[in-house]
């Protein structure tokens, strides 16, 4: 969790707003930093998380975490986290060894074109039985609201995934998690090419991603170029709907990523250059 | 080249090796690997060291035009390491086959492989599903797997694939612009992330972008990997005659650098890379600007000097005097 992210984005652990969509995207950068900052934040928020990592194994996340100061294997075992490993699992369709075949929210991977639905009920029927088990036993730990993290949704469209698929993927659980649930989500997009180049998939599942989300998170290398000390700008767009019309805000500040967390400061403020 | 050198480390540090190729015969390319340079340490010495001050002739007084540079230290075109990480290897000279087959070496040849139809709808092709069972094969048998009991003595499995994505794995990338296995290879990249994730094992993968049209496609596949770098010869473009890379054959690009289990990466200190193949040695140098020793002033390069011409004649000297400065 990075405290000054926190106070960009007037959020604790104790405050924050419920039912908010908020994307993660970038541009010829990494922003997962941002995903482990969330990851940290809503467990220390005691919240339920459902984690879809797709991309790195477990330990990546859970060594990331030991040092933002949060143990995803408690986690797991207390029932506050449900970890999809991605890659675990593919590798049961990829590369089948025995009958007892994988999780069935891997199914895309056996054939894209059927879709995410098969994800989404994996997700669904995670979050909702959090709901069902704390009503249900006493001595349950009362957990915050859910949240679906996913790191990240365009690789699944190189796995053969259509933007189609994945941007009905992010609206049902967008309806589920935080329309229905009053929880949150957290979601990754990456893409590659220049903003021009309109007919990309990942472009227009970011674009159509936008639309859905009330807040934005966008990560770009700086404009000048590279520089070791300033690793890029982030930009944050939040979109209120008030009444009729979309309000929207937008703030660019520049960041430095270092071994326990990210600093985030005004344009031209590095310490480097002053 | 770099496919060699890796082969090569992975026998002198006596790793067990996986080679797959679709054209070659795997064996053919073990028996060109480099022959390693088994001396003492040869102290790899810096280059010389162009000042940036304005005075060439005392570097020790401060700076009083370029103050901002004297907290830099000098330029080293050579990229020193400070210890001394892997071996050197002599390219023109082949590895002995003693100390080659003190390797074990496990090898994929393609036309070895019937082709079995796959039941299932996945967007993987059967040569890459073929090379992926096998791989998981020798990871599981030979106790590769992070997972498996402690009980022989571990190792480290070299993996190197050679062009993939070319015609002759059965794949389409490089022939059409719209091909029909678009997901093909990058499905395979991700199965063999998950199966290097949960093994003792790494892998180097060659691919050639430049007959890759898409260049989205070439963004997801650098992403699937961890550390990705690329090659860019001068060869046959017009870069060749420029002066400013007449010693080098090429650029290398670092695309990505690995961050696992971390947050930050080890960030390069300069991206401007430059690579060439000498007779004994492939050596890859920081690119800087020589210092213009020249009477020409200007430094655009030929291509670009119908514009610089444009600009430059304001002064009204005409035509042909972009070269020096007239008066």
């Amino acid at each position: 969790m990075y405290v000054e992210l926190n106070s960009i984005l007037n959020s604790t652990p104790d405050t924050f707003t419920q039912g908010e969509f908020i994307l993660v995207s970038d541009r010829r950068s990494d922003a997962s930093f941002l995903i482990h900052h969330f990851l940290s934040f809503y467990l220390r928020a005691r919240c339920r998380v459902c984690f879809l990592g797709l991309v790195q194994s477990f330990s990546h996340y859970s060594a990331v975490s030991q040092r933002l100061g949060v143990s995803l294997t408690q986690a797991k075992e207390k029932g506050q986290l449900i970890f999809f490993e991605g890659l675990k699992e593919s590798l049961s369709v990829l590369v089948p060894r025995d009958a007892n075949g994988a999780s069935p929210a891997i199914n895309f991977l056996r054939d894209p074109s059927v879709g995410l639905r098969s994800l989404y009920e994996f997700v669904r029927s995670s979050l909702s039985s959090f709901n069902s088990r704390e009503k249900a036993a006493d001595g349950a730990e009362e957990w915050g609201p859910p949240v679906l993290l996913v790191d990240d949704l365009s690789v699944l469209l190189s796995l053969g995934v259509s933007v189609g698929a994945a941007l009905d993927f992010s609206h049902y659980c967008s309806a589920t998690v935080c329309s229905q649930l009053q929880g949150n989500m957290v979601m990754l997009v990456r893409c590659d090419g220049e903003e021009e180049e309109e007919d990309e998939g990942s472009d227009r599942l970011l674009k159509g991603l936008t639309h859905q989300c009330s807040l934005s998170l966008h990560v770009e290398g700086l404009p000048t170029g590279y520089c070791r000390d300033i690793h890029g700008q982030v930009e944050v767009c939040w979109r209120k709907r008030r009444g009729e019309g979309l309000h929207t805000q937008k703030k660019l500040f520049q960041y430095k990523v270092h071994d326990k967390g990210a600093s985030f400061f005004a344009r031209g403020t590095s310490s480097t250059v002053l | 080249m770099i496919l060699k050198y890796f082969l090569s480390e992975g026998v002198v540090c006596r790793h067990e090796l996986f080679v797959a190729t679709a054209q070659d015969d795997p064996d053919d390319i073990l028996q060109e690997l480099p022959a390693p340079i088994l001396d003492d340490v040869a102290i790899h010495k810096p280059l010389e060291q162009p000042l940036l001050s304005c005075e060439p002739s005392n570097s020790l007084d401060a700076m009083k035009i370029a103050w901002r540079y004297q907290n830099l230290p000098k330029v080293q075109s050579a990229l020193a390491s400070s210890s001394r990480f892997g071996h050197y290897y002599d390219v023109s000279k082949t590895m002995e086959p003693e100390i080659r087959q003190a390797a074990k070496c496990h090898r994929f040849y393609l036309p070895e492989h019937p082709t079995l139809s796959s039941p299932t709808h996945s967007p993987v092709l059967e040569s890459y599903s073929a090379l992926l069972k096998s791989l998981q094969d020798i990871i599981h048998k030979e106790g590769f797997d992070v997972a498996a009991p402690m009980s022989r003595p571990r190792n480290i499995l070299r993996i190197g694939l050679h062009s993939l994505g070319s015609a002759l794995w059965g794949d389409d990338l490089t022939c059409h612009d719209n091909p029909a296995h678009r997901h093909a290879l990058t499905t395979f990249l991700y199965g063999l992330r998950a199966l290097l994730r949960s093994s003792l094992a790494v892998a180097v993968v060659t691919v050639s972008s430049h007959l890759i049209q898409d260049r989205a496609l070439m963004g997801s596949i650098t992403r699937l990997c961890d550390n990705a770098i690329a090659l860019e010869s001068f060869k046959g473009s017009e870069r060749e005659t420029n002066p400013l890379y007449k010693d080098y054959h090429g650029l290398l690009h670092v695309r990505q650098v690995p961050h696992l289990n971390c947050l930050a990466s080890q960030l390069p200190d300069h991206k401007d890379l430059a690579f060439k193949l000498k007779r004994k040695q492939f050596t890859i140098e920081r690119l800087h600007l020589p210092p213009d020793l020249s009477e020409t002033v200007s430094r655009v390069s030929r291509g670009e000097q119908a514009g610089a011409a444009a600009v430059a004649s304001a002064c009204g000297s005409g035509t042909s005097g972009n070269k020096h400065l007239d008066f």
